[in-house]
């Protein structure tokens, strides 16, 4: 990994915070989105067993994983797919370069895929002169922008249509100050339609990969993923190897809680199953490791592997929807970024577990039940052991710790401090203390409540 | 029934008055309450902060004041939870024996003592900010996230109070932003968190905020005093312990 000091999310959040109409327009727009989810869920009497069936399924997944994934493989080569296995987003990259280079082709189109932004494949085939469009519109768009998602089913959430019509209007010629959805929208499909009919390659994400069958699901709601696969002669499918699910049937479990969780859609517009090459078509699976067997050996945090990626977390997080997704610095941002983020890159991610309040929505509207207000305490504790915290903060809460474990020494602090803060509030008063900034500090009473009580109760109470 | 008194040490330090109602409203509900006098905190803000390895201290002094009672009682959801979830001590047997007997105020009144009328009253418009701690980690509320019935063990206390309107709010259970050390170290979102709750309970014409955690309650109230908003905190327990 490279070298450079730990991201800053309270930094970049803080800049987020500096346009606030733009702030309460984000929260509203996501707070939108799950009030749309609650709405779906809310008409599944059983959604609350389909979260549970849907975590033990998982669950079964993670303790079987090395079965599952070589039946998986079995059957995808006997349904005459090439399956790769890749260690690392290294090798990820190399092997997809190398099936591209191999048919010779500069110019390919990719459907989402979370998988291929953690390896960072659009910058890595850029540089041996590949160019890939991203077909998803909201990934277009940020493409375009120059940009990494922000959200990952939402990835273009941060940007106003207004903002969309200028940009369409300086890459595709759009008419300036043209900003209705639909010609937009429009504008982007004739745009990208030229990119299907002339791209021989197309990469696709997966949802799920069914090891029963060899087949893998991919859930869009623009029917992108479908339009690149048949028009193309090689289907290149990139997985993170926890995406299996044991049987066809399972996929009435996980179709009907991923739509629903991430938009509050019963389902996806499009849910593709792609099982063999049709006849003239190579079709080639990559399945990625790149953390992940290390993070199953992790007892407090392995079934983050469960995530199934619906974003319903980002959406409902307060943080998240208040700091925007680029103030994360990872291809997954929001509350379960922050718990994958730092099991791959400690260092450069250990702001991202404390980006929360442990208000623990995120692990309420998980749907297949991941810990991850739990994950976020658990990582903090890592991470001071580790040593990725400041100095000042260590000392201040070493400080903090020899008082309070202290009883007299407390009592005189708590008084010496309520005395100071009365008589000389400058000393807590001040922009060097952050909570001062945009809050009064609370009124100084005149006695504590342990002061009160040896005025007032001691006598009934217990002698300290 | 013997009950230990734990007041968090910032209600011990700031708001005194908190404590005080709470003691006399246990006290008034025929409870024998004993306030150990050597406690200190619960060690949440280190354990919080990634520090759970510096609690020793603290949570040997805090088996020490509240072991041999039948009930620890506190006015305050989250520290409740942190002991619940992570007290572990030197006599692990006695810390065991705390985290089965920790109770939250408002759960202990209705868990414990049952209660099923009050002698108070409080005749203001009353927003009810939903503390995550007692919520989504002791149950003291139904959570929005999930498809189950509602319940709200703080409301319904609320309600056998005389002249108390509850008022509705548009986001029933959204995090205030404290969130411990959050508060300072993500000093813009915690304030933006804040300053978003503050504007539903007022947008609904709230003339008290009340909640289950004094923490989120002064951090709603620094928010409110810089922007001299009229709307006050009051805790629950103040609220529950009041007469006209």
């Amino acid at each position: 990994m490279t070298e450079h000091k730990t991201y800053d999310h309270a930094a970049l959040a803080d800049k987020f915070n500096q346009d606030i109409p733009r702030v309460d327009w984000h929260d509203k727009t996501l707070w939108f989105i799950r009030e749309k989810r609650d709405k779906a869920v809310w008409q599944l009497p059983e959604w609350e067993d389909l979260r549970e069936t849907a975590s033990q399924i998982k669950n079964n997944v993670l303790d079987n994983l090395h079965d599952y994934l070589l039946e998986f493989e079995k059957q995808a080569q006997q349904n005459g797919v090439t399956v790769h296995w890749a260690a690392n987003a290294e090798e990820h990259n190399r092997i997809v370069h190398s099936i591209i280079a191999k048919h010779g082709v500069t110019d390919i189109v990719k459907s989402k895929s979370m998988l291929t932004e953690e390896c960072h494949l659009n910058e890595y085939l850029h540089e041996k002169g590949i160019t890939v469009v991203d077909t998803d519109l909201g990934e277009r768009i940020v493409q375009l922008a120059g940009e990494p998602p922000s959200h990952i089913v939402l990835p273009c959430i941060h940007w106003k249509k207004e903002e969309i019509g200028e940009l369409f209007h300086q890459h595709l010629g759009t008419p300036k100050g043209n900003a209705d959805p639909q010609f937009l929208t429009a504008a982007a499909r004739e745009h990208l339609r030229q990119r299907f009919l002339t791209s021989r390659v197309a990469i696709t994400g997966v949802n799920f990969a069914v090891a029963e069958t060899g087949e893998i699901v991919v859930c869009t709601n623009e029917g992108n993923a479908d339009l690149g696969v048949q028009l193309a002669d090689v289907h290149i499918a990139c997985m993170g190897i926890e995406k299996i699910i044991p049987q066809r049937k399972h996929l009435g479990v996980f179709l009907r809680l991923l739509a629903r969780s991430a938009t509050g859609q019963p389902t996806t517009t499009y849910s593709s199953h792609f099982r063999k090459p049709r006849p003239g078509q190579t079709m080639h699976i990559v399945l990625v490791d790149n953390g992940r067997s290390e993070r199953l050996q992790q007892e407090s945090f392995r079934n983050a592997l469960k995530c199934i990626r619906c974003g319903a977390c980002m959406n409902t997080c307060p943080v998240y929807r208040r700091s925007g997704g680029h103030s994360y610095q990872y291809a997954i941002a929001g509350p379960i970024g922050s718990i994958l983020a730092p099991s791959l890159d400690m260092k450069n991610h250990a702001d991202l577990p404390f980006a929360s309040t442990l208000c623990g929505s995120c692990s309420n509207v998980c749907p297949v039940k991941i810990n991850i207000h739990e994950q976020l305490y658990q990582w903090r504790q890592v991470l001071v052991k580790e040593g990725y915290v400041s100095q000042a903060k260590k000392a201040g809460i070493y400080g903090m710790a020899a008082v309070l474990s202290r009883p007299g020494v407390y009592k005189t602090a708590g008084a010496v401090g309520r005395w100071f803060m009365k008589y000389i509030p400058v000393i807590v008063n001040n922009k060097l203390n952050p909570w001062y900034k945009q809050r009064e500090m609370p009124a100084v009473p005149k006695q504590s409540f342990n002061e009160w009580y040896n005025k007032n109760r001691k006598q009934h109470g217990k002698q300290g | 029934m013997k009950v230990a008194l734990f007041v968090p040490c910032y209600v011990d330090q700031f708001y005194p008055h908190v404590a005080i109602a709470t003691l006399e409203l246990l006290e008034k509900l025929g409870v024998e309450v004993v306030y150990p006098e050597a406690q200190t905190c619960c060690g949440q803000p280190m354990a919080n902060s990634g520090f759970e390895h510096l609690t020793h201290g603290c949570n040997d002094n805090f088996v020490r004041n509240f072991s041999g009672y039948d009930y620890i009682v506190s006015p305050s959801g989250s520290c409740v939870l942190h002991v619940k979830d992570h007290l572990h001590a030197t006599d692990e047997n006695a810390a065991t024996n705390i985290r089965g007997r920790v109770y939250e105020l408002v759960e202990f009144l209705t868990d414990i003592l049952n209660v099923q009328n009050l002698p108070a009253t409080f005749e203001h418009k009353v927003g009810l900010h939903q503390s995550c701690h007692g919520q989504r980690g002791l149950g003291i509320s139904q959570m929005s996230e999930l498809v189950a019935p509602p319940f709200s063990k703080t409301e319904r206390l609320l309600h056998m109070v005389k002249g108390l309107e509850l008022i509705r709010l548009n986001r029933t259970d959204e995090c205030c932003g404290f969130g411990g050390t959050f508060c300072v170290a993500e000093e813009a979102v915690s304030v933006k968190m804040g300053i978003d709750r503050v504007a539903d309970h007022v947008a609904h014409d709230a003339s008290y905020i009340t909640g289950n955690d004094m923490s989120c309650l002064m951090h709603l109230e620094g928010i409110i005093r810089r922007q001299k908003r009229a709307v006050k905190v009051v805790h629950i327990a103040e609220i529950l312990n009041s007469v006209k």
